[in-house]
């Protein structure tokens, strides 16, 4: 019974989706306020709609109902509870529903808080998303119903994939997803925008929040999907460049490059058409990876279940709304006249360089991703393209982006001189040298990681020159600096810590590139010498799991004679599903990880029963995610800044307005 | 300033980027193209020394020697076969999860002088159901599957191919 609920909820959804498409649409065009006004109830229906409907689908999980399809092929009753709830999303139909879900929300806290958008944008703005979330429930429902039952129903379901009962790969989508969905309200920003033909400051005002927020989620999204990827497959590196992980960078990079412009139009209402198209892009790239990942056309280790039908529907969907709103950008862009003149040395300039090497970036990246696919329809010669070509081709890009990164803020808007700029990023020019020099003399001359650190330290020292030059530090009394400081605007401590966030990161990767690692097959009681630390091999020994059994090895790692760790690494084998995994054992103290993974069992060349070990010794791994961390917090402070509440002070005035002329009339 | 001078910078500075960005992919493509070889491949055409390329077959059921040495260290050797032909691989580190004689797997690496494939990087999926596309088409221009008696087999069937000699697979199942 509450299968069909669910499954009834999801076809009133997409009625709704119908209605929420064209009534408001409608009711704009002909300039007809009920019509309009019709927008934020269907949003608020819409939502209600899909909640139930994602409930009934958690509840078929957790009570185990083995009667509908999707619960019996990805769950098991063995299953502890909070891996059945985020089994949910685990898999392909239930993450769309949890798309829809998001897309729902969304439409709603654009009704909820766009009290005071325009109702002629606003309704267009639901409109759009109505149409989205239209296209994805029509999928969701025609091709990958997660309600289907199946009869007679199997005693029990098959779903224990133990890769995926883990919790960061259960946090994991559900961010990558909002992060997608919020550009999917950009898109809808700027075609409604498209629509009317006009784009202002107070479009640019709405653009710029949401932006940030989906840029903020998709960061912690990605930072956590490679963190996962870290310590869960074993194989001790964080990025593999593979399909699936940049079809998430696109959008990211180019979402990157729209916030920064968005603040342009808001500021100063220049690069409007370029703003406008850059939201186009980033939804665009969302659904890009969303078809990539689905469609399983690209070889990735992200093996989800791959179903031709599903690939070409979400194709269909992609031409439609990527086509058509080209074709519009096509049509309107061209009569949006731009405003906001500024010379190339400006905060804007630096802004326009930025985007610039941002999408210069995401172009690389894109064609790197989909070359292999073309070349293989093309000609049938199958290719693939490995990390050392993102390396090459990105580095040198990324290089000038860090430096102007650093630069930007202190550049006045409209006009700018260089050399003040300059003058102020002196000492941090000097750190950024000095660490150079350090990292090369300590890091075994390795020129790209010295680089990186260089990279690092430069953007963090030109945060802290960005918070103090706007504080006055040196020109005024150092209590007034720490008040100035306090009183900051917040989207100003939220950029210089997104900034320094940034370092943090590029730190961190430079660390792991000067990681190193030994495979070396020892006998229990042997140890080796790797990295300054004593490795032993106390032992390798069986281990009984609640569903699984293991070969675990104890390893002690020690420095001058002292035991700093115990680590156990162990190879896991599952009788369901005949599955073995890998577990690394991983020992951090913030400034290096140790990492190690147990390999074969054999006998050696004495006759011995040896292991084989494959130790690592990262410097600074933690930092690539706290720093991914701290770039996210950037972006929240900077979501809690005024000027983006500044619409409700505007509303209490309105009302007040509204007030004293009933009162006068009345 | 002008509005039609900042418009000429802006569209110089988009010049420049993306042409970098161009010659930047190019340059980059011209060495870092990983190929696709089948064993077939290999013995029609010998491969250029020196250069990664990525082999992908089938791991030959009883190939897998696991307490070798090489260069020193522990390696595992295995062959890797499209059923017309098979190619000697060592591996020097940890095999993932997922390997398993009889199933697909893709190895990239360099070939070396004496014929054995030096494999650096050995990529099995996390699906053991899951069958690489390169090897599935490897496999059906060695002639062992013909796609159109139906679906290929299940991998985990496969492991009764060997070398040269080897037996056909079970015909895929037709009709229902």
């Amino acid at each position: 019974m509450i299968p069909e609920i669910g499954h009834f909820a999801l076809i009133m959804a997409l009625m709704l989706s119908v209605a929420q498409s064209v009534l408001p649409l409608w009711g704009a065009h002909r300039g007809d306020a009920r019509l309009m006004a019709t927008a934020s109830p269907l949003a608020f229906a819409g939502l209600v709609a899909v909640g139930v409907g994602f409930g009934a689908l958690i509840w078929s999980f957790v009570v185990n109902d083995t009667t509908v399809m999707n619960v019996v092929q990805n769950s098991h009753s063995a299953k502890p509870l909070i891996y059945k709830i985020t089994g949910t999303w685990g898999n392909h139909e239930g993450s769309m529903v949890l798309w829809v879900l998001t897309l729902a929300i969304c439409a709603a806290a654009v009704a909820g808080f766009g009290r005071d958008l325009p109702s002629g944008l606003k309704s267009r703005v639901l409109a759009v998303m109505g149409m989205i979330s239209l296209g994805f429930l029509a999928f969701t429902l025609f091709t990958s119903n997660p309600f289907d039952r199946v009869w007679p129903p199997p005693p029990d379901g098959q779903g224990l994939n133990p890769l995926l009962q883990d919790i960061g790969l259960a946090i994991h989508p559900p961010l990558l997803y909002v992060g997608y969905v919020g550009y999917a309200v950009t898109f809808a920003f700027a075609v409604a925008a498209l629509i009317e033909g006009r784009v202002d400051a107070a479009w640019g005002r709405w653009v710029r929040p949401w932006s940030l927020a989906a840029w903020a989620f998709l960061t912690m999204g990605i930072a956590i999907g490679s963190w996962w990827a870290y310590y869960e497959l074993g194989w001790g590196g964080f990025w593999f460049w593979d399909p699936v992980e940049n079809a998430s960078l696109l959008p990211w990079l180019v979402g990157a490059a729209l916030l920064h412009s968005a603040i342009v139009v808001e500021k100063r209402e220049a690069l409007k058409v370029w703003t406008v198209l850059l939201a186009l892009l980033a939804f665009a790239l969302s659904l890009l990876g969303t078809f990539l990942v689905r469609s399983g056309v690209l070889n990735s280790v992200h093996s989800f279940a791959s179903d031709p039908a599903r690939g070409v529907f979400i194709l269909g969907l992609l031409a439609v709304y990527v086509a058509g709103a080209f074709a519009l950008f096509a049509w309107r862009a061209p009569a949006m006249a731009p405003q906001g003149v500024f010379s190339p040395l400006s905060r804007e300039g630096g802004i326009v360089l930025n985007n610039l090497l941002l999408c210069s970036i995401a172009a690389v990246v894109f064609v790197g991703t989909l070359y292999p696919l073309f070349l293989d329809l093309l000609t049938g010669q199958m290719i693939s393209v490995g990390p050392p070509f993102y390396n090459m081709a990105t580095a040198p890009l990324a290089f000038p982006l860090v430096v102007a990164m650093a630069m930007g803020p202190l550049m006045a808007w409209k006009r700018a001189a260089f050399w003040p700029v300059l003058q102020r990023l002196w000492w941090a020019a000097c750190i950024a040298l000095l660490a150079f020099i350090l990292a090369l003399v300590l890091g075994g001359w390795n020129a790209l990681p010295a680089l990186g650190f260089a990279c690092g330290f430069w953007l963090l020292a030109g945060a802290v020159v960005d918070i103090g030059d706007r504080s006055g530090l040196g020109r005024t009394k150092l209590a007034n600096v720490f008040n100035r400081a306090r009183h900051l605007p917040r989207a100003a401590w939220g950029a210089a810590i997104a900034h320094a966030g940034m370092g943090v990161t590029i730190l961190g990767i430079s660390g792991m590139g000067l990681a190193t690692e030994r495979l070396i097959a020892l006998p229990a009681g042997g140890t080796t010498q790797f990295a300054g630390y004593e490795w032993r091999l106390d032992g390798v020994r069986d281990f009984q799991g609640p569903n699984w059994t293991s070969r675990k090895a104890s390893i002690t790692v020690m420095r001058d004679g002292q035991v700093l760790h115990v680590m156990e690494p162990s190879r896991r084998f599952f009788p369901v599903g005949r599955m073995t995994t890998t577990e690394a054992a991983i020992r951090t103290n913030l400034a290096r990880d140790l990492y190690a993974v147990l390999g074969e069992e054999r006998d050696g060349p004495t006759g011995q029963r040896e292991a084989v070990l494959r130790l690592h010794h990262k410097p600074l791994a933690p930092w690539i995610w706290i720093g991914a961390g701290i770039m996210a917090l950037g972006a929240g402070l900077s979501l809690s800044d005024r000027r983006v509440r500044i619409a409700a002070p505007n509303r209490r005035r309105r009302e007040a307005e509204e007030a004293a002329r009933a009162g006068a009339t009345a | 300033m002008t509005r039609k001078r900042r418009r000429l910078y802006i569209l110089m500075l988009c010049a420049i980027g993306l042409g970098s960005a161009t010659a930047l992919t190019l340059t980059a493509f011209q060495d870092n193209l990983v190929f696709f070889r089948s064993p077939s491949d290999i013995v029609a055409e010998t491969p250029p020394q020196g250069r990664a390329f990525r082999l992908g077959g089938l791991v030959e059921a009883g190939s897998v020697v696991r307490d070798a040495t090489y260069d020193g260290r522990p390696a595992i050797t295995f062959r890797v076969t499209d059923g017309a032909h098979a190619i000697p691989v060592v591996f020097n580190g940890v095999l993932p999860d997922l390997f398993r004689e009889g199933q697909g797997v893709v190895t990239q690496g360099v070939m070396g002088t004496d014929g054995t494939f030096r494999a650096r990087e050995v990529l099995a999926r996390h699906d053991e159901t899951y069958m690489p596309p390169e090897v599935a088409d490897a496999l059906k221009r060695a002639g062992h599957w013909q796609p159109e008696a139906g679906a290929p087999p299940p991998p985990n069937q496969w492991n009764t191919l060997r070398g040269n000699n080897a037996p056909a697979p079970t015909p895929a199942r037709t009709g229902s």
